[in-house]
């Protein structure tokens, strides 16, 4: 995530990622020129709301994205040392699960009905570790555990688990392998917030204990702070600002994440009126040639019409809009 | 005294299942002054939404008084009810199911209309439609769209609009803003504001979420398995939580900020069966304080003015 990457340890090191899908109606422009690093151990926050491109970003690093409608282009992409770009489909099974896994965004749906979560569990164990069923069995039993399910239950199935505990079994199959990279997308979205608060607790001492890298899908800049060591806040496809926590908490830039604070309710003053971000979310369909955040932005002007390029204003801190350098330019962000 | 708009006591409603009875709201009273909102939270299957329908007697309850207006509702016929139903209408969770696909948004928001018979003619009808689209704020030329075209803020105006369309007094708005982007989520909850304002409104707010609770409502009330554990002004409710789970419920919230990381509780286990249920505190199977004084329901009592809890221990605590 910095200028200086020579010498550091990458998990993960992306350029100039595209992601389009061509449909009957029209080109869907879905990521656009991403670049994203990310060094051994870290977790990065991936922020943004619906059809900013989070999810499809998280896919295409699985090489996932279905083909056709889409079509992926991008100049590097480095996985612990995998370059996944050519590579034959037998050499990403083992990759998959195994240096890259992912955590599904529901998890009703992310488990297969007719088999035990045990059974789920060791089959990827069986794939990646080359050992036997019964080995594999055994190993599924010990991730439960960890996660906080007690093993006797591996013979049964996800319908006779709740919504937390499905969540937690998809994240015993997610770090079955002990995966260098691990792709969270919207992990607790479809639990209450108690049982999120539960899992949260879960992924964070797990990823201590593994040491795992991470990367958290998430609308909820709440998780992005509990979690998360860098923040990367995407709209119409790419980041638009990205840094430390402190940087993008603190020191905002982009009036983009200006906006998506100013829009939270704030917990400590509740008198305070919401300010939205005007309009709606951008079409993909249909992208503005400048910055897509300009129809919306407050401070846009001529010169948010040409194509944004990335700005580092610090060693970790980034973003891509012209407006922050003209004079008088001034980030409101809300006291909370 | 003052001017309570709602009235509900002892509401009960228990749904018949094949293991057993399932408690969903259990003994629930409240009052909601006119022009105030009343917040219900609590996680899912709490009971939050079956109180809400109940209230409007889109189920029936099991029993219990429901006073609206100075009318005793629960007492009502099916026939008698449709008049005072003007009067108290819904706003749905999702606007991606629940509005008519094949029906463009002016014969959405006229529907309600035609079917009271509130106007007559179609130019009158359609007045009125225009006049309630830019109280919401959908622009004219959104009047022969369908839902399909529209993005989840757009159609949750869509809802606003009509349930507005009867000029009602109380309005439940049930998850309102779940479904709904962040950026989109404070146009509606402000959209909300303003006409809860211009109408003189009364709400009952049912969320799980609850920055967006405490920033919306007068009033807080918290559920659990059927049942109001807490109930106290917002700002009492933030600041002085009494109830274990209504801390833990708190503690919970991530919040957006930086520095000093809170003392979070996390309740152990999950929210255990509401079918059945024993006569004991509905929290007592995940409280960390419990004793054997919890092992009777324990009653909603008044600590503070305007403050009400449902717990045995609170001088352990």
């Amino acid at each position: 995530m910095s200028q200086t990457e020579t010498t550091k340890d990458l998990v993960l090191d992306l350029e100039n990622l595209n992601v389009r899908f061509e449909t009957e109606d029209g080109i869907c422009y879905a990521v656009n020129g991403l670049d994203m690093k990310i060094e051994r151990g870290k977790a990065i926050g991936l922020v943004g709301e619906t059809g900013a491109g989070k999810t499809t970003t998280a896919l295409s690093l699985l090489r996932l994205v279905p083909d056709p409608p889409g079509v992926v282009e991008c100049d590097k992409m480095v996985i612990n040392g995998h370059d996944m770009l050519n590579i034959s489909i037998k050499e990403l099974e083992k990759i998959r699960g195994k240096d890259i896994s992912m955590i599904f965004q529901d998890p009703m749906t992310a488990l297969n009905p007719v088999f035990t979560v045990g059974d789920q569990i060791a089959e990827s164990i069986m794939l990646h570790e080359g050992v036997s069923m019964a080995d594999a069995q055994r190993k599924a039993i010990d991730m439960l555990e960890l996660v906080g399910i007690p093993g006797e239950r591996a013979g049964e199935y996800p319908h006779e688990f709740s919504g937390g505990m499905k969540q937690r079994v998809v994240i015993a199959i997610a770090l079955a392998c002990h995966p260098q990279l691990l792709i969270a997308d919207e992990p607790t979205t479809a639990l209450d917030v108690t049982i999120q608060a539960q899992v949260l607790d879960l992924m964070r001492n797990l990823r201590q204990q593994y040491q795992t890298s991470l990367i958290m899908i998430t609308h909820d800049l709440g998780i992005v702070a509990e979690v998360c060591d860098d923040v990367a806040v995407m709209y119409g496809g790419n980041i638009v600002e990205e840094g430390t926590l402190e940087d993008v908490f603190n020191h905002t830039l982009h009036p983009y994440t200006e906006g998506l604070f100013n829009s939270l309710p704030n917990i400590n003053d509740r008198k305070a009126k919401l300010t939205p971000i005007r309009g709606l979310m951008l079409d993909p369909m249909d992208m503005p040639p400048g910055c897509p955040f300009s129809p919306r932005c407050p401070y846009a002007d001529e010169k948010c019409d040409e194509p944004q390029v990335k700005k580092y204003v610090s060693e970790t801190h980034a973003i891509r809009c012209c407006a922050y350098e003209r004079p008088g330019f001034h980030i409101d962000r809300k006291e909370r | 005294m003052a001017d309570n708009i709602l009235e509900v006591k002892n509401l009960k409603k228990y749904f018949k299942t094949k293991r057993g009875v399932l408690q969903a709201v259990d003994d629930v009273s409240f009052t909601l002054e006119r022009g105030k909102t009343l917040g219900l939270v609590g996680e899912s299957g709490c009971g939050k939404s079956t109180t809400g329908r109940s209230i409007l007697r889109l189920i029936e309850p099991t029993a219990g008084e429901i006073i609206f207006d100075g009318k005793e509702i629960h007492k009502l016929s099916k026939s008698q009810m449709r008049h005072v139903r003007k009067d108290m209408q819904l706003i749905f969770q999702d606007p991606y199911s629940s509005l008519d696909p094949r029906k463009t948004v002016s014969q959405l928001i006229a529907e309600p209309i035609i079917a009271n018979k509130l106007m007559k003619t179609k130019s009158e009808v359609d007045l009125r439609v225009a006049e309630l689209m830019s109280t919401v704020g959908l622009a004219p030329r959104l009047f022969n769209t369908y839902p399909h075209e529209l993005d989840g803020g757009r159609r949750q105006r869509i809802g606003i609009a009509r349930a507005l369309a009867m000029r009602p007094q109380f309005i439940v708005c049930d998850e309102p803003v779940s479904a709904l982007d962040v950026s989109i989520q404070a146009q509606i909850l402000n959209l909300l504001k303003e006409l809860q304002e211009q109408f003189e409104l009364s709400y009952i707010f049912i969320t799980h979420d609850l920055s967006v609770v405490n920033h919306f409502s007068d009033d807080i009330a918290v559920m659990y398995l059927g049942k109001i554990v807490e109930k106290a002004p917002s700002e009492e409710l933030f600041a002085n939580p009494l109830h274990p789970y209504t801390k833990a419920l708190l503690s919970a919230i991530p919040i957006p900020e930086l520095g000093e990381k809170r003392e979070r509780i996390i309740i152990k286990g999950e929210i255990t069966s509401p079918i059945n249920m024993p006569d004991e505190c509905r929290f007592y199977k995940r409280c960390s304080y419990a004793c054997d004084r919890c092992k009777s329901i324990p009653p909603l009592e008044e600590v503070s003015p305007g403050h009400f809890v449902a717990c045995s221990c609170l001088d352990s605590i």
